[in-house]
């Protein structure tokens, strides 16, 4: 791990976190840079949602986790939700709200739980409705809309929160190509105005597109560096047995599963 | 503003003010013509007096417990059904109905004298057996202890489920509890074989003695329990997006789901308290809501009271109209009703997924 000038977005030192009694992550160190797209990938079961939502302060955790330089733990819950945006996988999802309201939940942490919306909460939940095209569904339910179509709308209330740091467990789940390159284009947007992006993905070419990529296997991280690196590409063959290599494709990185 | 749910709160109050008139006009000789009397005193002031006084003290505070009742369990089973990410939610789903029964079964027990009281009312009654017909103390005993057994078994529930933080294990435990306290009915019930006929009566639910003081104790319990909830509607949202989704927002989720669970066992325990066990009322009402329409919590909230007041209240009038001069356990009416209805839903969802 190379010592890095930018300041850091979260920090975690020696993070240990134990499901049900089985040790999931064994005291992991970890310094996310701030204002950089960070993808985290690994084999099934290598700890990644876990780490993910332990940063997020949403799983008990024993260590040390700091967000943009404050302990996390002795964060207001609210703060820490106007800092720190979060989106899950699989969860069960509000079928009966309408789009807009699902994505005005993202601005619950800057309001009254009475207090009704106003004006920069409507214009925060237009610009992310519109930023991830399900402007035109908001008077819909969630339940009418397809897998994809909800992804979309569920990512748009994270957006709403307008936080700095950005979590995200396998976003494009259901996307098809497109909304996936439109999602690329969006967290590079983000990116760009100064917010940090953690992603969990499976999607390893996806994941390349990053800045930096923190690769796991069996609750630890085997490598942590610069995703144009190929002491990076090299980490990510050596977790998944070499059963793909990462391979450069106009300009971008992809990976190809070997068939030996 | 939500046109659409403006709009089912309207027909649904003008549903309950017809409803009202009917309640008042149906009486042990089927439908009776009593705004003719009360209107025109003029033509035989005797009978004008015996119809203001049937009204006034009989049907039309029953009629209006029969809504503050529905009311009551629409917004606990609404609450229920949000609190538990759980469609098949219902307000009983803590043990507070088995902790009401027990209670009242004790109760029962402990008044041995009582009985007495009780089924010499019964005879005159007819069909109908009700517990509240006995002394004000025997009702006051009766009420008190449905309520406070609801709102300890909810509170054992907790307990047994060591806190709020797992769903599975308060659904479980409110199981338990459900199974357990029912068993140690039917316990109490077999040494006291004088009280069966006054039990049978709070299982089936009945809104025939409901008085003035118990509308106004239901209506203000009501109105605070939609003013707690109404307030807590965003949350439920944000709850209904999933646990993680709510934490990560900064919501409070054990200390929300507390006050929640304070909510339903009281609206619930204050509802079995007055009228005994009405089967299906709150488990429906919300659901025939969102068949209508997609709304958030704070509308559904306020519509399932409605729709439960609605459901009470037409059953209420059945009860007393299919078989006069008798009268329905309206428990019965809402149970087949409630059964009807979810057998149906049943199959159009069935009907649904073999399309899809």
């Amino acid at each position: 791990m190379s010592a890095s000038t930018t300041s850091s977005a979260l920090k975690a030192q020696q993070l240990q976190v134990s499901l049900m009694g089985r040790p999931v992550l064994h005291g992991l160190d970890l310094d996310i840079a701030a204002g950089q797209w960070t993808s985290i990938v690994g084999p099934n079961g290598a700890g990644k949602s876990t780490l993910l939502k332990a940063l997020a302060g949403l799983l008990p955790a024993a260590g040390h986790i700091e967000l943009l330089g404050q302990p996390l733990h002795s964060l207001p819950a609210r703060t820490r939700a106007l800092q720190m945006a979060w989106l899950g996988q699989n969860e069960s999802t509000g079928d009966d709200l309408k789009v807009w309201d699902v994505a005005m939940l993202g601005r619950l942490p800057s309001q009254s739980w009475l207090g009704a919306s106003n004006p920069v909460d409507h214009a925060a939940v237009e610009q992310a409705l519109r930023a991830t095209h399900a402007w035109e569904w908001r008077e819909r339910a969630l339940g009418q809309l397809s897998a994809g179509e909800r992804q979309r709308v569920l990512l748009a209330r994270a957006l709403a929160v307008q936080a700095q740091v950005l979590l995200m467990d396998e976003p494009l789940a259901n996307l098809d190509p497109p909304h996936q390159a439109d999602w690329l284009q969006l967290v590079r947007a983000l990116v760009a105005q100064g917010c940090t992006v953690v992603s969990v993905l499976h999607e390893i070419s996806m994941a390349l597109n990053a800045d930096t990529m923190v690769v796991m296997a069996q609750g630890r991280i085997t490598h942590h560096g610069p995703c144009a690196d190929a002491q990076t590409h090299r980490a990510v063959e050596q977790v998944f047995d070499h059963r793909m290599a990462v391979h450069a494709l106009a300009g971008q990185w992809v990976t190809i599963p070997s068939t030996t | 503003m939500n046109v659409a749910a403006l709009r089912l709160a309207v027909i649904l109050l003008v549903l309950s003010a017809a409803l009202m008139l009917l309640g008042v006009c149906v009486g042990s000789a089927g439908f009776e013509d009593l705004l003719r009397p009360l209107l025109h005193p003029q033509i035989d002031p005797d009978q004008s007096a015996l119809a203001a006084q049937i009204v006034l003290d009989i049907r039309l505070p029953r009629t209006i417990g029969a809504w503050t009742a529905g009311a009551l369990l629409g917004l606990a089973g609404a609450v229920a059904q949000g609190l538990f990410r759980n469609p098949l939610a219902d307000p009983y789903l803590l043990g507070s109905a088995s902790g009401a029964a027990l209670a009242v079964a004790l109760a029962l027990l402990a008044m041995g004298g009582a009985s007495g009281m009780l089924g010499g009312s019964m005879m005159s009654a007819g069909a109908t057996f009700s517990l509240y017909s006995g002394s004000l103390l025997v009702r006051l005993g009766l009420t008190g202890a449905a309520f406070v057994g609801a709102v300890l078994a909810v509170l054992v529930t907790l307990i047994l489920s060591r806190g709020v933080q797992h769903t599975l294990r308060l659904l479980l435990a409110g199981v338990v509890v459900g199974v357990v306290l029912g068993a140690a009915t039917q316990l109490v019930l077999l040494f006291s074989p004088e009280s069966l006929q006054a039990m049978q009566s709070f299982m089936l639910g009945s809104t025939a003695f409901a008085g003035w003081a118990a509308c106004g104790l239901m209506g203000v319990v009501w109105l605070l329990g939609v003013a707690i909830a109404w307030a807590l509607g965003r949350v439920l949202d944000g709850l209904s997006l999933g646990e993680t989704t709510a934490s990560s927002l900064g919501l409070p989720v054990a200390s929300i789901r507390m006050v929640l669970i304070g909510v339903l066992a009281i609206a619930t325990g204050t509802a079995v308290a007055q009228t005994g066990l009405i089967a299906f009322v709150g488990l429906a009402a919300p659901h025939l809501v969102r068949s209508v329409l997609s709304t958030g919590y704070r509308w559904l909230i306020v519509l399932a009271s409605l729709m439960g007041a609605v459901l009470l209240m037409a059953a209420d009038v059945l009860a007393r109209w299919l078989i006069a001069p008798q009268e329905l356990p309206v428990g019965v009416v809402t149970a087949v009703l409630g059964g009807a209805y979810l057998l149906w839903l049943m199959h159009r969802n069935t009907m649904a997924q073999g399309a899809a």
